[in-house]
């Protein structure tokens, strides 16, 4: 079986080296820069475009405002697919991505666009993904969890709030498979629109575990009515957050990080790539970013350009091969 | 007490100059559209929803500007029952029965001025009862699982339209016009159905696109048909002479249609247009020979009007905590939601309650608005009423474009609201409903998962769905829903119909 290989990418340094940083960029914006958010207002795309550009205009990487665009559909296929077909060479443009954007092009739910198709520009931030229960049920750690999947898979079943094959459904599958569970694809997965929605169902008792992401989870873990059983992260989460068990301590390797960060179309300068790379950099190491994520719940997690890029398209071979083994996907 | 701190956190996002400033602009507006016939709340609302989006307000603005036009479309309807016997709407219908003689008899500022303290007072009662019930209703829904969802969603089909529908056999049809767009896109398990390979869609039809096309777009085409050119009648209002004793005189009629319009309105399905008539049918009995029913009495203006306010607040009550809609208009106020990305239901009462509590207290601070300007700006909406459609017309159309095209940038979504838009006119010149299309589209999908879900969860076993208290009592007021108009509809019909001239409104809320 293949193991999966995100564990082994995330242990690259983080703190990224910037090879671009030291050449002269002679290219400057101009005008009116534009970030595509591929959702509906209000979603974590969304949320990406405006707090961006709010710290790229504060930062004056900008020379005036950053106009946030929504182009909702396919679940980014159409802002992906108006990337490719219409803006390719448009160096005053950002998409905002995160694993949901490569989790569909690993599936092949964008039909004929390839992650080469665009610029990976870089990753600002992740929200990590957790597995959870309410607070009275029997289950109390992540193996006493995969024990009764082990024994039957349909014992425990889960709601997420992505679709099915989903980002949430993939973390689940991720961790039991980590914690050597056969029988993937029998595991029981419920779709919701939403975390919210899913953690309401798993509260009320009606579904036995949540499997989302920590900034979903805060506001039932504060109230008491939610367990945490484990965070898929590296090490433990900082602040209030490191109270709750990784489950790589509980001697399950699984890691599922919901990176947030951009893409740019194809055909794009070098000096505009090597600009919007940088300005990547300055955003990140930046107090006004860095008060951002701490009041959003996103924890670190920075790449630029080619490395970035080579952690995209690994990810989404892992993501493909997962998809593959567990039948999501042909 | 918890309650009374949320509320008052409501006070200070409702108070704050912008929201107050959209709060009176959606009253005005809303009155207006509500006091031209044929454009009810459901309409008001969708119109505007696309002015929410290109004016890129914030959601909890958004939705109290949107609310507002609700309340002011309740309002509204009853200006042009009175001045012409024409409702503007179906829940204004009941208004005309004493409104119309009490404005024969000159008495025309009267009838304006005590339907909007009728108005207001009900409103008031339903906006309390909202506040009571929402958040005990709210913690309740934990206890809805993916059965009782199932079933709480058969309810609302059950008794959609049921007891004021025209013909239930076409209410069935829309319903299920509504349904077969909504199983278009990527279905839950990652199927996709009926997309044709077109990306846009995948995910399903924007409730949003269909809601303008249907209603705004399908309204210009009737009007271009109908009443392009000329301006309507003129109308005359007499000078306002009421006393405190007339106001009086209707306070403890208002109160009962206040409460009983809440209730009606807290049905899933029953809505507006049954708060006004039991309101009206009740009074008569209460006062008996003591009453002038029919002859321009003022508690006949009264009852209906509370009624129907009373309604239009409690409608809001299963939306927000359940994310079932009671009604046309809050189905379009669900769907507006949804497209804010807030999920209602027990979560948005605790994660969002910013925007739950601002758009409660809007509700209050809008009902002294819409008192406030109905009384002495009567006059302004009379005139307005007499605008020609060719100067109205083309604003509705722009606002509904631009709007539209601002949500997504694309201009698939364009041609798909005109489609829309000349389904919508098809199925209004065929005298299909419109409000169980939009229902079954939102409630469609909903109803598919929950079903999908409890399966998942029995691990296939279909007893799943009538294994709790909860579950079998919905299912039993859903089979009453289902039966029962059969049996009191046609009474309740024959009953209106006899008193009321007939609709100028293709719908019903």
């Amino acid at each position: 079986m293949t193991r999966f290989k995100l564990l082994t990418l995330l242990s690259l340094p983080l703190a990224a080296v910037t090879t671009f940083s030291s050449t002269a960029s002679a290219f400057e914006p101009e005008g009116k820069v534009e970030c595509i958010a591929p959702s509906d207002p209000g979603g974590g795309w969304d949320f990406t475009c405006r707090s961006v550009g709010n710290v790229m205009q504060e930062l004056d990487l900008v020379p005036a405002n950053v106009q946030t665009i929504n182009m909702a559909g396919a679940g980014g296929g159409v802002a992906f697919a108006h990337t490719v077909s219409k803006r390719a060479g448009d160096d005053h443009l950002l998409v905002a991505a995160s694993t949901a954007t490569t989790t569909r092009l690993a599936q092949g739910q964008f039909p004929g666009l390839t992650a080469d198709q665009v610029n990976w520009i870089g990753a600002l931030g992740a929200d990590y993904g957790i597995i959870a229960v309410a607070a009275d049920s029997e289950i109390d750690d992540l193996n006493e969890l995969m024990d009764s999947l082990k024994e039957d898979p349909r014992s425990v079943k889960f709601a997420g709030g992505s679709a099915k094959g989903g980002w949430d459904h993939l973390k689940v599958l991720i961790a039991a498979q980590a914690a050597d569970v056969e029988n993937l694809p029998r595991i029981a997965y419920l779709s919701y629109n939403n975390g919210g929605e899913a953690l309401t169902q798993v509260i009320g008792g009606h579904v036995d575990a949540f499997t989302g992401d920590i900034t979903e989870a805060q506001g039932f873990m504060e109230s008491g009515d939610l367990r945490v059983l484990a965070v898929l992260s590296e090490e433990r989460l900082p602040g209030d957050l490191a109270d709750i068990p990784t489950a790589r301590e509980q001697g399950i390797d699984a890691i599922g990080p919901n990176w947030r960060g951009f893409y740019m179309p194809a055909d794009v300068s070098e000096e505009a790539q090597a600009y919007w790379t940088d300005a990547m950099d300055t955003i990140y190491e930046s107090e006004e970013w860095q008060s951002v994520m701490t009041q959003n719940g996103l924890m670190p997690f920075h790449m630029t350009a080619g490395e970035f890029e080579e952690f995209v398209l690994n990810q989404i071979n892992d993501i493909e091969q997962l998809s593959k083994d567990i039948g999501l996907i042909q | 007490m918890e309650t009374l701190g949320y509320l008052m956190d409501g006070f200070g996002v409702a108070l704050q100059p912008h929201n107050l400033m959209f709060a009176l602009l959606g009253a005005f507006l809303g009155t207006l559209i509500g006091a031209l016939p044929g454009l009810g709340p459901a309409n008001g609302v969708a119109i505007l929803i696309p002015l929410a989006f290109s004016l890129g307000l914030a959601p909890e603005t958004a939705l109290i500007m949107l609310t507002s036009v609700y309340a002011g479309a309740m309002y509204g309807g009853r200006i042009s029952s009175i001045l012409l016997n024409i409702p503007g709407d179906e829940p204004a219908m009941m208004t005309c029965l004493d409104g119309y003689p009490m404005a024969q008899k000159g008495k025309a500022s009267e009838a304006l001025a005590i339907s909007a303290v009728a108005s207001f007072i009900g409103s008031l009662i339903a906006t309390i009862g909202l506040i009571l019930l929402a958040p005990l209703l709210a913690n309740f829904a934990l206890t809805f699982g993916p059965a009782e969802y199932f079933a709480l969603f058969l309810l609302a089909f059950a008794t959609l339209g049921g007891i004021t529908g025209k013909n239930p056999i076409k209410t069935v049809v829309a319903a299920c016009i509504g349904l077969m767009i909504a199983t278009v896109g990527i279905d839950n398990t990652g199927v996709q159905r009926y997309t044709f390979g077109v990306l846009e869609l995948f995910e399903g039809v924007d409730f949003i696109i269909a809601i303008v096309g249907l209603f705004a777009i399908s309204e210009l085409l009737f009007f271009i048909e109908e009443r392009a050119g000329g301006g309507k009648e003129k109308m005359k209002v007499n000078k306002l002479s009421l006393s405190w004793k007339d106001i009086r005189d209707i306070l403890p009629t208002s109160f009962r249609g206040g409460v009983l319009g809440f209730v009606a309105g807290v049905l899933p399905g029953a809505g507006a247009s049954l708060g006004s008539f039991i309101s009206y049918t009740l009074e008569k009995r209460v006062l008996g020979k003591k009453g002038y029913f029919g002859q321009g009495d003022p508690r006949g203006v009264a009852a209906p009007e509370a009624g129907n306010n009373g309604a239009s607040s409690g409608a809001l009550v299963p939306m927000l905590t359940l994310g079932v809609p009671g009604s046309g208009t809050t189905a379009v106020l669900l769907a507006l939601l949804i497209s804010l990305n807030i999920t209602p239901g027990p979560l948005m009462f605790t994660q969002n309650a910013d925007i739950v509590w601002g758009v409660i207290a809007a509700l209050l601070i809008g009902n002294f608005l819409l008192l406030i300007l109905n009384i002495p700006l009567v006059g302004i909406f009379v005139k307005l009423l007499s605008v020609p459609p060719m100067y109205l017309l083309p604003i509705v159309t722009m606002i509904a474009f631009v709007g539209i095209y601002s949500i997504s940038n694309t201009i698939f979504d364009l041609y798909f609201m005109v489609a829309f838009g000349v389904g919508g006119y098809v199925l209004r010149k065929l005298e299909i409903p419109l409000v169980p299309v939009i229902l079954g589209l939102l409630l469609g999908p909903e109803m598919e998962k929950n079903l999908r879900h409890a399966m998942d969860i029995s691990d296939g076993d279909w007893m799943i769905l009538w294994d709790s208290g909860l579950a079998i009592g919905l299912w039993v007021f859903a089979g009453l829903g289902l039966i029962l108009p059969y049996i009191v509809g046609p009474l309740l019909r024959r009953g209106m119909k006899g008193k009321t001239p007939s609709s100028g409104s293709p719908e019903s809320d």
